[in-house]
């Protein structure tokens, strides 16, 4: 499996994550080299193998829909980089 | 008084007798890590205050009669655990100006118990790593060569037990970041069954595999931390209600008849001829305390690496994406946009292997590639843990190394991502399958320590811990500590 630059460019944009340029090329070496090692995968045939998401195969526990916490707003937002009025700030998104 | 050179078994009968008290212990570890730590990078964050306040607290209660075996007993987290009002930063830039508003169900429980926090440990960035290098606070050095690195990512808490800057430390073990550390720093450190400790408040990093444990001097000393840290817990969807055991209760089990497994697979190429050494002088002595040896076959242990290097960074790219530079932690100056506030913000917070991780996983899981790789890797895992299962019924616990080498050196392996994946090659399938796993010092190649790994099958930390606890009884590998931290 071989990556080249516009795949890391189009993969980094997927995720959100801004990557020098100068790195791009790096980053396409390392992904393309960690995606041979992964190929190693197709040796198996897998056919009617049950997929596991957990380790003990136990389904997600639910639980009813009561208020268990108390709001803690101030507090969260203490930490954010930047608030106002209870409301977490990001530049304009509607013009 | 050396109280540095005791386990912490030993520290709390001395507490329990009036020997010493709480704050007494604090202050002596305080002041190694302020000794010591320059050199070690083992700490992120010492919290003398809090840690002296606590100290004092713990012993007025033990004068009121209302202390138990962990009372006043100094520890290390590490600083994957939010603990409230303290700076918890997973090792990351992305974090560095994160105080938690809240404590992690661990260390709740712990502090409940009475332990006290001495600090947070250095780590990899976001436990992603085998050598402590990716942390953004710079490398941790092993207390046995600081040219060496501790092993990763519970790197800090490793060599801060090692060196006795701490009686104990928590650690999280994702693919083996518990037992690989614990291993080149000669320590005891035991990665419980999936479920056994809550993940609340434990910055996730791959949900379906991440599991908290104790890193400690001995087994005796991890059961009693772990007495502590298990339990089912409401706030953690995937903690399992299961009882918990006194863990110390099984410790003095005569091993007769103990069935032990040795795959064949973790002895093939690859293999230090030394570790192999160190190991097959363990099993000699197994079998002299009346265990047998049966080989066995793990056959899809090769398939391991790669299909963790697709589940991981999948559930790793997942819970990244949290950290968008809008609630908590790192954020781009002047964002012109949204996207723009997103990207930088991501782009500036996270270290090169956290961004190569996010972006395999990102691409694992992308449209047209997800039964290909994330569904491939998931009905893998399964036959990888179907292997153990049939083990487990022709043998009680697996042994085998914890690791193929001793503590490369720092560097070494830096830029050569692949090559720093292959030193959990006998870790990693233990977290696919769930099972709860080891790693006890059990001698030395190069002046360097070796660990011996024990397997259990799921919820069996009892028999673990019994089967560990019996070699400490006839070994004082765990008992022997770098020269210059003596």
């Amino acid at each position: 499996m071989s990556l080249g630059p516009d795949d890391v460019k189009q993969i980094a944009h997927l995720a959100r994550l801004q990557i020098d340029e100068q790195n791009i090329d790096g980053y396409a070496s390392s992904l393309s080299n960690i995606l041979d090692m992964v190929e190693q995968m197709n040796e198996v045939d897998t056919t009617d193998v049950q997929p596991m998401a957990h380790p003990m195969d136990v389904a997600q526990r639910l639980r009813a829909d009561e208020v268990l916490e108390e709001n803690q707003r101030e507090a969260f937002q203490a930490i954010a980089p930047k608030t106002e009025n209870g409301l977490y700030l990001v530049p304009r998104v509607i013009e | 008084m050396t109280y540095h050179t005791k386990s912490l078994s030993e520290l709390s009968a001395l507490l329990e007798a009036g020997d010493v008290t709480s704050v007494q212990l604090t202050e002596h570890f305080l002041a190694r890590i302020k000794a010591h730590d320059g050199e070690l990078n083992s700490f992120i964050s010492v919290t003398e205050a809090q840690a002296l306040a606590a100290a004092a607290e713990a012993d007025a209660q033990r004068s009121a009669g209302k202390a138990g075996p962990l009372t006043g007993i100094p520890i290390a987290h590490k600083d994957i655990f939010c603990t409230r009002g303290v700076k918890t930063s997973c090792g990351s830039k992305m974090l560095d100006n994160f105080t938690s508003p809240y404590d992690a169900t661990v260390v709740e429980k712990l502090q409940q118990a009475g332990v006290i926090m001495l600090g947070k440990t250095n780590m990899d960035e976001f436990a992603m790593g085998s050598s402590n290098e990716t942390s953004f606070y710079g490398a941790v050095k092993n207390p046995w060569n600081t040219r060496a690195v501790p092993g990763g990512s519970s790197g800090g808490s490793a060599a801060s037990v090692a060196a006795r800057l701490a009686p104990a430390a928590t650690g999280t073990d994702t693919g083996g970041s518990i037992r690989q550390p614990a291993s080149f720093c000669g320590i005891t450190g035991l990665k419980p069954t999936y479920g056994r400790v809550s993940r609340y408040g434990m910055i996730a990093f791959a949900s379906s595999l991440d599991q908290a444990g104790p890193m400690a001097q001995s087994a005796e000393d991890c059961a009693l931390l772990l007495n502590a840290m298990s339990g089912f817990d409401p706030k953690d969807s995937t903690s399992l209600e299961q009882p918990v055991p006194d863990y110390r209760a099984e410790l003095g089990k005569p091993l007769d008849g103990l069935r032990i497994g040795l795959p064949k697979e973790y002895f093939g190429e690859g293999l230090s001829a030394e570790i192999n050494n160190v190991v097959q002088t363990a099993l000699q002595q197994y079998k002299d305390m009346g265990a047998e040896i049966i080989d066995i076959s793990l056959p899809n242990t090769h398939l391991a690496v790669p299909v963790y290097y697709v589940v991981a960074p999948a559930e790793c790219s997942s819970n990244l994406s949290r950290f968008d530079g809008v609630r908590f932690g790192h954020r781009c100056e002047d964002p012109k946009d949204l996207e723009d506030l997103y990207k930088r913000s991501r782009g500036e917070g996270f270290g090169d292997e956290v961004k190569r991780r996010i972006m395999v996983g990102t691409y694992a899981l992308s449209a047209g590639y997800y039964d290909a790789y994330y569904i491939k890797a998931q009905q893998l895992r399964r036959m990888i843990s179907d292997d153990f299962k049939q083990a487990f019924e022709k043998v009680d616990v697996i042994m085998g190394p914890a690791a193929p080498e001793t503590a490369f050196n720092i560097g070494e392996k830096a830029d050569d991502p692949i090559s720093m994946y292959l030193s959990d090659i006998y870790t990693i399938a233990v977290n696919l399958a769930g099972l709860p796993g080891m790693s006890v010092p059990a001698g030395f190649s190069n002046n360097m320590p070796v660990g011996l790994q024990i397997i259990a099958n799921h919820f069996e930390e009892s028999r673990l811990l019994n089967v560990a606890h019996q070699y400490q009884q006839q070994t004082d590998w765990h008992k022997q500590i770098p020269e210059a931290y003596a």
